[in-house]
């Protein structure tokens, strides 16, 4: 029996087998040598019908608890928000799906010219005057940008906050090695969790590529001294690259209004689902400079001419900083990105509008403060644990006595409640601590619901 | 058959760009209400302008359908895309991927409620392991050239436990420039070796091409003039020989599933193309995903966290505890949404279904490899004595010696016919390359109609070449100045502002 993505049914196949002279499948493939041909069937479950599939996968899934069945309270990278029905609707277009990257303009204008908008929205939000068509996510973009300062300045360090996700640290490191750059880790402030300026200017000599900040930072509050960072930077030579979640931008200052050469951050919260943590999309944006220019990785798509140049159209551009053209002198080795990543973030970005998203990220930065209020109230928390303004995500500790992180969030998910991630392990200097997430996705009622589920996994009055 | 893509144009230019359209005080979006809390954000770290379009929904619905409408896809028609694999994506991958148990779940949650999408990240590895031949499969890369970084990361981690770094990958003459990029990012120098007379590795160069100082020789097989590498037991004999790895570029798998395997012809590093060879959509760039899958004697470099089963306890957990681990190479674990596509194919096919995935892929290579060698103009420069795999490379350098239409005007001009241009210029061993990969979800009748598009272009090259020179005229556009592009960069409504101001 033919299977349905087949087309060419037995008989056609024996036809066509002796139109081109072949007498059987077999002959196509005498090349691969007898000692490693498979003998045998591969050893995999029998194939299932679509019914059959739909129904296996449905039940093992099933077996998932989604954040929308249940309260969570997790972020640290990825963030849930609320993905507008024609935002999916949109990028399941099956002419968006289904293509390849837009090698050939003439018949790829429509994904060219949204990813030409995915690129200029990013510029608006990060006041940046370039971007590209994307990374695989943040912390593959730290480590590109790391990379692209290094080239850009001829130099190796890379300082970066103590307090940035251990996971992009880690990604970072790999990306460093190759080429042997050395990240140094930045001290910060006990109580406030800002970067130590005067360490930072203590650390900052010519041998310093760049400057890397989270602003947000990993752990929620915000950098409150981003230009004395950006000029300390600067006054050596560096280059300054800050790490954004973007939806914090609707609100906060863009990093081009202080300074940042480059901008990088996690584009999977304008409009693409959380999806166990991918597909990620990754920002990468910088100041219009042809010494940064040549230096970019990644796809760029950019506006040009028809031949007689009378009509507007968009092409890939700057190629020959490709890998398929520049081969190991590329300016990075990504060819597939995540540009379908891309399109939504422009639908979504164009969806929400300026309004729309500086309303959303009030309505994040109140619930944020809303938790915690509620949560800094009852004894035996701690919220948050440092004193600094924040955004949507905060540090929540645990002060009572001899109770983990681990089993305060287990209480809380015997409650029906995901807390927050728990940094022990990442920060151990911070203690019983873990990361929560506010996004519009949480009620009033759910910020109760934790308030009341945590004052009773302390056992505390409230 | 006649084509004519859709086109939504004004005198200047296609459909406007979003920042053209909508007007102020427009939404496209709507937002649940505040909460009454105060914020204590001081004044000076907010921002105070911001300019994005506002349109209403359907003003948005309108202007992105119309832009899909000027793209061309898979589902469009033909895509012949040499070494991409562009095969017909099923639409049931999409439906189950968008399931609120699959798109909703935080990579952070008690693993206790998220049992099931571990358990088909579990079963997953173990089905790519079986059909690469390999011990374990790390799912975090999210592209081939992702897993290539990973793969070379991989290779280093394994010479430094030997007590002996290593500074030389060794990579073919026709191989994917990622290889050559993915080395270099990880550190190594680039050695190239050539091809013989008859499109392979040549055997005497690679032996005096590697060395003690070869981390690994990077292949990819069937390679990408899509013959198989026959001597490929020699040359992992040579490359083991002297102590360096074998590294598979999975980009081709789709020609040898089910009929033998990268660990059974001696590779250590195998990546995998989810969205070539199982049928994820490339969704016009990416997301893709990359897994990369290693033998038993570099699995315990493989990045944290793995997938493992807790038999007793009867649950999935991740394993972090992984001391000689390369790390992290992405944050999180990967594209798990390209991942459950994938895993839905393989279910979808089974061991027999996939073998004739590769029986079918290489039966329409073939089929088009022997039916074009007999057209004027085109002509296959290396092996055309035996049969090619799941792709084949034609030159059209008859066509320009005898007519001057080099590749590049074929490309363009197959578009005209409703589809899509093959590979072109690459290999770059072979002059005034076409590299045609059909797939197996191509039936005969689009291979025919492809066949008899090249006749007519040639035929088209002979008596009027001028036709071809202004293709393609059948799409949203007609050729554009890709030069300028590139030399006068716009690459923002922000940068194009400045130039119309300017000027």
């Amino acid at each position: 029996m033919g299977h349905p993505y087949i087309p060419n049914t037995a008989e056609t196949r024996q036809q066509m087998l002796r139109e081109i002279g072949v007498a059987s499948i077999d002959e196509l493939f005498v090349d691969i040598p007898k000692k490693i041909r498979l003998t045998h069937e591969l050893n995999l479950p029998q194939a299932m019908s679509e019914l059959e599939v739909k129904r296996h996968v449905q039940a093992m899934l099933s077996k998932n608890k989604p954040f929308t069945q249940m309260p969570s309270f997790l972020g640290g990278g990825v963030w849930p928000h609320h993905v507008p029905a024609h935002v999916r609707s949109l990028v399941q277009r099956s002419e968006f799906l289904t293509a390849y990257t837009p090698y050939q303009p003439e018949v790829s204008q429509g994904m060219l010219q949204a990813l030409f908008e995915y690129q200029s929205l990013i510029c608006e939000l990060t006041a940046m005057d370039v971007a590209n068509a994307s990374m695989y996510d943040w912390a593959t973009a730290v480590g590109e940008a790391a990379l692209m300062c290094a080239r850009v300045t001829g130099r190796r360090k890379v300082l970066v906050p103590e307090l940035m996700s251990s996971e992009r640290y880690a990604v970072l490191q790999n990306y460093a090695a190759g080429p042997g750059l050395e990240p140094v880790k930045l001290d910060y402030d006990w109580s406030t969790g800002q970067l130590d300026l005067s360490k930072l200017r203590a650390g900052l000599n010519e041998d310093v590529a760049c400057v890397y900040v989270e602003n947000p930072s990993y752990l929620g509050f915000l950098e409150t001294g981003v230009d004395e960072i950006a000029d300390a930077a600067h006054k050596v030579g560096a280059l300054f690259v800050v790490g954004v979640n973007p939806i914090s931008l609707g609100l906060l200052k863009a990093p081009g209004d202080y300074g940042a050469d480059i901008v990088v951050g996690e584009g999977q919260p304008l409009g693409n689902p959380v999806s166990f943590g991918g597909p990620t999309l990754g920002l990468f944006a910088c100041r219009d400079d042809p010494k940064l220019l040549r230096q970019i990785p990644g796809r760029i798509i950019g506006m040009t001419t028809t031949l007689d140049g009378k009509a507007r159209g968009y092409t890939m551009v700057l190629q020959t900083r490709e890998q398929h053209i520049r081969r190991e002198r590329a300016t990075s080795n990504i060819c597939s990105n995540e540009a379908l990543c891309a399109v939504a973030a422009a639908i979504y970005l164009t969806s929400l509008g300026p309004r729309g998203l500086r309303e959303l990220a009030e309505i994040c930065a109140a619930n944020a403060s809303y938790a915690i209020e509620k949560l800094g109230a009852i004894d035996g928390l701690e919220a948050p644990i440092f004193n600094a303004p924040h955004f949507n995500e905060f540090a929540l500790r645990c002060t009572q006595p001899k109770l983990k992180i681990e089993k305060f969030n287990a209480a809380l998910l015997k409650q029906g409640i995901q807390g927050g991630k728990p940094i022990r392990k990442e920060f151990p200097e911070f203690g019983e601590t873990a990361l929560l997430c506010l996004t519009e996705l949480h009620t009033k009622a759910d910020i109760d619901r934790l308030a009341d589920a945590a004052a009773k996994a302390v056992g505390a009055k409230r | 058959m006649n084509y004519q893509q859709a086109r939504w144009a004004s005198k200047e230019c296609l459909e406007p760009l979003v920042f053209e359209l909508g007007k102020a005080g427009r939404r496209g979006a709507t937002l649940p209400p505040k909460i009454p809390a105060g914020v204590k954000i001081p004044e000076s770290l907010i921002r105070k302008e911001l300019e994005l379009p506002e349109l209403s929904e359907p003003e948005i619905v309108r202007h992105y359908t119309r832009l899909s409408q000027m793209n061309y896809g898979v589902d469009s028609g033909f895509y012949p895309l040499g070494s991409c694999t562009m095969k017909y994506n099923p639409k049931i991958s999409e439906e189950l991927a968008a399931l609120e148990t699959a798109a909703c779940i935080h990579p952070y949650q008690a693993e206790e409620t998220v049992q099931g999408a571990l358990e088909l990240m579990y079963k997953l590895e173990r089905h790519l392991a079986e059909i690469a031949g390999v011990a374990r499969v790390c799912l975090h890369p999210s592209a081939g050239a992702h897993g290539e970084f990973l793969g070379m990361l991989l290779a280093r981690a394994y010479h430094k436990s030997k007590g002996k770094e290593r500074t030389e990958v060794v990579v073919p003459d026709s191989a994917h420039g990622t290889n050559f990029a993915s080395a270099a990012m990880a550190g190594y120098n680039v050695v190239v070796v050539p091809s013989n007379a008859r499109g392979r590795v040549d055997i005497e160069a690679l032996r005096k091409a590697v060395s003690k100082r070869t981390a690994a020789l990077m292949l990819t097989n069937p390679n990408t003039l899509g013959l198989f590498e026959d001597e490929i037991l020699e040359i992992a004999e040579i490359v083991h020989g002297v102590g360096g790895l074998l590294y598979y570029d999975g980009a081709n798998l789709n020609g040898i599933l089910g009929k033998t395997r990268p660990g059974d012809m001696g590779f250590d590093i195998v990546h995998f193309n989810l969205h070539k060879t199982f049928a994820t959509p490339h969704g016009g760039g990416g997301p893709g995903a990359g897994p990369v899958g290693v033998t038993r004697k570099l699995e315990k470099f493989l990045p944290m966290p793995v997938v493992e089963f807790d038999p007793k306890r009867k649950r999935y957990r991740l394993d972090y505890d992984r001391p000689q681990s390369v790390g992290k190479i992405k944050g999180f674990y990967g594209n798990f949404g390209v991942l459950v596509k994938a895993y839905a194919y393989i279910m979808q096919m089974g061991a027999q279904g996939l073998r004739e995935v590769t029986e079918a892929a290489v039966l329409n290579a073939n089929y088009i490899m022997r039916k074009l060698l007999d057209v004027e103009g085109y002509e296959i420069k290396f092996d055309q004595s035996g049969p090619c795999k799941h792709e084949v490379v034609f030159s059209a350098e008859p066509m320009k010696n005898k007519w001057g239409v080099k590749a590049h005007f074929v490309a363009k001009r197959l578009l005209d016919f409703g589809m899509h241009s093959p590979t072109y210029y690459f290999p770059p061993i072979v002059p005034e390359a076409l590299m045609i990969e059909p797939t197996e979800t191509e039936p005969k009748e689009e291979l025919d109609r492809f066949i008899a598009a090249l006749k007519e272009i040639a035929d088209e090259a002979k008596t009027n070449p001028e036709k071809l020179l202004g293709a393609p005229t059948a799409t949203a556009i007609g050729r554009l100045d890709e030069t300028k592009a590139s030399r006068e960069p716009i690459l923002s409504w922000r940068a194009y502002k400045k130039r119309v101001a300017h000027a």
